[in-house]
């Protein structure tokens, strides 16, 4: 028996050898392309599978990445990140600021050869908002007249003001006067599309021999859930500012695969970096890791229905008791910013300035006074501590790590500096929605991320008639404020329209802002020329390698 | 034989349309839409576009109907998610990626599942056995999302060869089908190696002991054939796991599969790819399982198809 | 056919209750002291029983060792390594590991015992009973059980998960455990209706039934004791098996609520750090996960030696 033991001992500790002896480091050199080193690819990781790559009918990140460099809109962006004439020459804003005309420019072409026309953009858009196609994404074409009433079913094709005038004018008539409609017309939902080959084979979009597009890449190849294969468009007007001859993207769902390959240099760029990983990048001060713009508000709502979350004094002592620095320091470590509003950094005021600071810090955090207007507040609806610690109220999340850390570190906050239970409850995010739809809530985690570079994005959130108000905040002062932020391009009236609609939220405190969004990105260190417009992924179309 | 076969089918064929029935209950309880989408909202009447492209504005029973007729044609229509392929489509480019994987899986777990299972059973409570025994209890004991992730950072970071991630070569293979077939490789071997070591001291072997015969021969010829019955009978439904493709293997490596819309459909309540892959599992299952009792019946002739005929 | 007739009153119906049927068994007391002994003989199934109680007794009080409750965060000192304050070092949270590695012990090892045993006592009811009945019924419930079986298990555990989670609790460990044992027996009934079958026809049985004992006393005499080898290996893999369920769902999200923690939710947990070398908070957890693993095979595996009536000397 004695030696079967030692037998056994004997082979355990070679398991152990044999393991730990693995991770004892080494270097790995291969990845870099050897097959044609002239070639300048640049390999990054698209996460999940496209849903579509027809630009009427994608929805999210991961669709319009690619769609942002295989189509252009009227408008670009530019290499510096600047907003400027893409398809369009020139345009001209009427007097009343509201109808557009634009001027194509000459010698634009799309992938197969054809002139990209005005006609093509009309169909486009038109196509968008055909309530057959269905488009997710139809409503940012709202703005233009008729639109609305066509893609809801209640007006025809006939009165959506988007004319052809003649092959290269584009003529819009808008509904009001919208101050970013140029940049909208830069948004995937406006890119256009061949009217031909859309209208000769409806299957376009699902194969990269039939796939037609106008922008500085092409696409050529498309694995499903395993990679894109983008080249570059030797079509493009503007061929000669793209360095790069090709893009490859995986589709790898998996962050820490997706971290481990670019670690392992077969990426050149990482969008979608595990938190731990930006915490230690940011602490050892990498110079590969830069920490994106975004602009998003991460936020809880308050169901006010339910008693005592209808007394703003509790939702204000709930707010205050969270320590947003903490959180986004020791939680999410992903370089995101404590919220001190529900809008974000980086959107302009009237002067130029960022709207952010000009408004102000509008939220504090500060324990004595949280607990103080908390017990008042929960005074004032006669309610006793007990009494809600008793009542099994939950912070609603959907499933997701960092979701469950934040809610988990809220809880504890509250639970210290109030003295207050309250339960988690993760479902997914199919059932969140719904809940939250039914006031089957207390506490729902949320979020916002901003389509365009304006306030009113996010404030007109809280808009009594906003579709997406979640907490059914309701408060006819806000309501006027925002209705004169929306009705006029006199930035002087807007912006204080809207720097007061954002007081009385914070005020009101309806929901609970906690930190605005970042996009924590790694490039390597040859890979120079990507940059970040806040709206929209980090651009790579410009990237160059250096050998 | 025939007659048995057919009876097969129309069984078969009852069962599918319970779990087609089920799972339309069931995915029609669950609250939620395909259209909600986590990064965008979607306004209430551009949902309602969506609802009518897909027929989702019909009533259930209707729906219900539909379904039946289109899976009766092996249709299974869009997937709500995605317009650039359909269900079948998706099926069709996923399944032999998973299949091949899975057929990987299964050859290294049945090749090394019945040997280390046969050494351990011949040399009990000896060194061979312990080692199999440990082999066997890292299989079982660490769950298929750890042994992925450990071997990406452990193996496929350090040797070239393997890569970390991805699907087109046979290299790519290596790791994911080691980390799929750990589970039935040692849920084999410890099946072996019991139902030898019970075959082994049964009297007739000591008998064919006592004959002369070899103790080889003794192995081949009663203790192996013996203990592969309930080998078989595992195997139908790991098979089917295996072909059907894994979830956790095919997200940690990125594996273009099948085994991710099993999860993936259900999140995103995608109810036609919800529908299409149950049914393809269903049928692949039963299929197996149909296989596996013929098998069973070619090595234990105890057992019979039909009660009195073979 | 010859002289000899037969006539009703030769015959004498004998009752089943009246007669004893076969007495060729062995005391039953004596039985289980064998197996004791023969288990006590086996020191590597004596190390696993001898770890599960240890851990067992742990998983219990374990919790109260350190001082801080599993619950407790502290956002200053979050991934602390293993020191003389925190002995299995904190969570990104900051929290105690020691405390939260023994609660996620004892919620695992609710989970997997709990699962195993609805599996086993479902499996072998179902299986024992369609075994032994005849054919109709023997193909109606394996029918039964098949379309149980043929709905991808994923996509009910997510399905009942989601339906039964109430607002309030969400997925509390008992839908937990309902949604894997929902189609988690039907192996274990396969496994057993196919040792019946095989046993059915073994010469005892078919001894004992000529000798008059009925269906029930030959599954519980003959057929059970000698399939519980194969029955018992299929339990030691099935608490593995439900403790992996759990963990695999901890992988997609749908683990137990936080902040209550099982093996598998601290190794998902645990998997975020490793990418950084933060390896104690996945190691530690992991090591617990295969020493109950280990016990459980090891355990298994010599109860089957000394249950096994075929090597009793």
């Amino acid at each position: 028996m004695k030696k079967k033991l030692v037998s056994f001992v004997v082979v355990l500790l070679a398991l152990v050898m044999i393991v730990t002896g693995c991770s004892s480091p080494a270097d790995k050199t291969g990845g870099k392309n050897t097959e044609s080193p002239k070639k300048k690819i640049l390999r990054a990781n698209n996460g999940s599978e496209p849903g579509s790559l027809d630009p009427a009918l994608a929805q999210g990140t991961h669709e319009s990445w690619i769609l942002e460099n295989i189509f252009e809109g009227l408008m670009t962006f530019n290499e510096n990140g600047e907003l400027v004439e893409g398809m369009a020459e020139n345009y001209k804003i009427s007097e009343d600021e509201i109808t557009y005309t634009f001027t194509l420019r000459d010698g634009i072409t799309w992938t197969n050869g054809d002139p990209v026309t005005a006609e093509d953009f009309e169909y486009s858009w038109k196509r968008v908002l055909a309530p057959e196609t269905a488009s997710g994404y139809a409503s940012i074409l709202y703005c233009i007249k008729g639109a609305e009433a066509y893609n809801t079913g209640k007006g025809s094709v006939d009165d959506v003001s988007v004319t052809a005038l003649d092959e290269k004018t584009l003529e819009i008539t808008l509904e009001i006067p919208t101050a970013y409609f140029l940049e909208l017309t830069a948004f995937y939902t406006y890119f256009p599309i061949n009217k031909n080959v859309v209208e000769e084979n409806p299957d376009w979009a699902k194969d990269p021999a039939t796939h037609v597009s106008n922008g500085p890449f092409k696409l050529v190849e498309w694995k499903h859930n395993n990679k894109i294969v983008l080249e570059k468009n030797e079509h493009y007007y503007n061929k000669k500012k793209i360095k790069l001859d090709g893009i490859d993207l995986d589709i790898l769902e998996d962050q820490n695969t997706a971290w481990q390959k670019y670690r392992g240099e077969e990426y050149d760029l990482l969008i979608d970096v595990p938190a731990s990983v930006v915490d230690q990048l940011k602490q050892t001060g990498s110079p590969e890791l830069e920490i994106g713009l975004q602009v998003g508000t991460y936020y809880y709502n308050i169901n006010p229905d339910v008693r005592p979350f209808n007394n703003a004094k509790v939702r204000k002592g709930l707010s205050m008791a969270i320590d947003r620095e903490m959180i986004v320091e020791q939680v999410t470590q992903g370089g995101q910013i404590p919220a001190v509003g529900v809008v974000p950094p980086g959107m302009e005021d009237e002067n130029g300035n960022d709207f952010r600071k000009s408004t102000g810090d509008l939220i504090e955090y500060n324990t004595e006074e949280a607990k103080k207007l908390f017990d008042e507040g929960l005074t004032e609806e006669g309610m006793a501590i007990e009494k809600f610690n008793n009542s099994n109220f939950v912070i609603l999340y959907n499933t997701a790590e960092s979701q469950r850390k934040i809610a988990e570190a809220i809880q504890e906050m509250w639970r210290e500096v109030l003295g207050i239970k309250i339960g988690l409850e993760n479902v997914d995010f199919q059932t969140k929605l719904k809940r939250e739809q039914s006031g089957d809530y207390q506490v729902s985690r949320s979020g916002w991320m901003g389509d365009f570079m304006d306030p009113i994005t996010f404030l007109g959130l809280w808009w009594s008639e906003c579709a997406f108000n979640d907490v059914k905040y309701n408060n006819p002062e806000y309501d006027a404020l925002i209705k004169e932020a929306k009705s006029t391009n006199d930035q002087n009236v807007r912006m204080a329209a809207m720097k007061k609609a954002e007081a009385i939220l914070m005020k009101d405190m309806p929901v609970i802002p906690i930190y605005f969004y970042t996009q924590p990105f790694t490039v390597k260190s040859n890979v120079s020329g990507v940059f970040k417009v806040p709206v929209r992924y980090p651009t790579i179309t410009y990237a160059d390698i250096i050998e | 034989m025939s007659k048995y076969i057919f009876k097969r089918l129309l069984l078969s064929i009852i069962t599918i349309w319970a779990v087609i029935t089920i799972t339309f209950v069931l995915m029609n309880t669950v609250p939620g839409n395909p259209f909600a989408n986590e990064n965008r909202r979607i306004p209430e009447n551009i949902y309602e576009n969506l609802i009518r492209k897909y027929g989702l504005d019909k009533p259930k029973s209707e729906q219900y109907i539909t379904y039946l007729k289109n899976i009766a044609r092996f249709d299974f229509g869009e997937s709500m998610r995605s317009d650039a392929e359909t269900v079948n489509e998706m099926i069709n480019r996923g399944f032999p990626v998973s299949a091949a994987l899975g057929f990987e899986a299964l050859l290294i777990s049945l090749i090394f599942g019945p040997i280390l299972g046969t050494i351990a059973a011949l040399y009990q409570n000896k060194t061979p056995d312990y080692i199999s025994m440990i082999i066997s209890i890292i299989g079982v004991s660490v769950p298929g999302f750890l042994m992925g992730t450990f071997l990406i950072q452990f193996i496929a970071t350090k040797f070239d060869w393997v890569p970390i991630g991805g699907w087109g070569e046979f290299r790519h293979t290596i790791l994911p089908s080691i980390t799929l077939a750990m589970m039935p490789l040692a849920q084999i071997s410890r099946l072996m190696r019991s139902g030898m070591l019970e075959i082994l001291n049964q009297d007739y072997l000591k008998t064919a002991g006592s004959k002369g015969l070899t103790k080889s021969v003794i192995i081949m010829k009663h203790a192996v054939r013996n203990a592969i019955l309930p080998i078989i009978s595992i195997l139908g439904t790991t098979i089917s796991n295996l072909l059907a493709g894994s979830f956790v293997v095919e997200k940690i490596f990125g594996i273009p599969g099948i085994g991710m819309f099993f999860v993936n459909s259900v999140f995103n309540r995608d109810y036609t790819l919800i529908m299409g892959v149950t049914v393809f599992y269903a049928i692949v299952l039963i299929t197996m399982m149909f296989l596996v009792d013929i098998a069973y019946t070619l090595i234990d002739p105890r057992i019979r198809l039909i009660k009195g005929g073979h | 056919m010859g002289g000899l007739a037969f006539k009703q009153d030769m015959f004498e119906k004998v009752s089943r209750k009246s007669h004893k049927t076969v007495e060729i068994k062995r005391p039953t007391i004596r039985y289980w002291e064998g197996v004791w002994h023969r288990l006590r003989q086996n020191k590597l199934a004596m190390t696993g029983l001898i770890i599960l109680i240890i851990m067992g007794i742990m998983s219990i009080v374990g919790t109260r060792i350190s001082g801080y409750r599993y619950y407790e965060q502290d956002l200053t000192k979050i991934n602390q390594a293993p020191n003389s304050d925190y002995r299995f070092g904190t969570d990104e949270l900051g929290r105690d590991l020691f405390s939260r590695v023994w609660l996620g012990t004892r919620y695992s090892l609710i989970i997997g015992i709990c699962a195993a045993l609805i599996d086993f006592l479902i499996g072998v009811l179902y299986g024992g009973i369609a075994g032994m009945s005849s054919r109709g019924v023997d193909v109606a419930m394996m029918r039964v059980a098949e379309i149980i079986y043929s709905i991808p298990h994923m996509l009910v555990v997510i399905l009942i998960s989601v339906v039964f989670s109430t607002s309030g609790t969400g997925t509390s460990v008992f839908i937990l455990i309902l949604a894997m044992t929902i189609t988690g027996w039907v192996p274990m009934a396969n496994l057993v209706r196919g040792q019946v079958l095989q046993l059915k026809e073994s010469e005892y049985s078919l001894a004992a039934e000529s000798l008059g004992a009925s269906k029930g006393w030959i599954l519980k005499k003959h057929i059970i004791p000698n399939a519980l080898g194969p029955i018992l290996i299929n339990v030691t893999i099935t608490i593995p098996k439900a403790i992996f369920s759990e963990a695999t769902l901890s992988f997609m999200g749908l683990g137990l609520q936080p902040p209550s923690p099982s093996l598998g939710t601290l190794t998902n947990d645990g998997l975020a750090g490793m990418a950084v070398g933060r390896y104690y908070q996945i190691v530690i957890p992991s090591i617990f996960i295969s020493l109950l693993m280990f016990s459980f095979n090891v355990l298994g595996d010599g109860l089957r030696d000394a249950l096994d009536p075929k090597l009793r000397r």
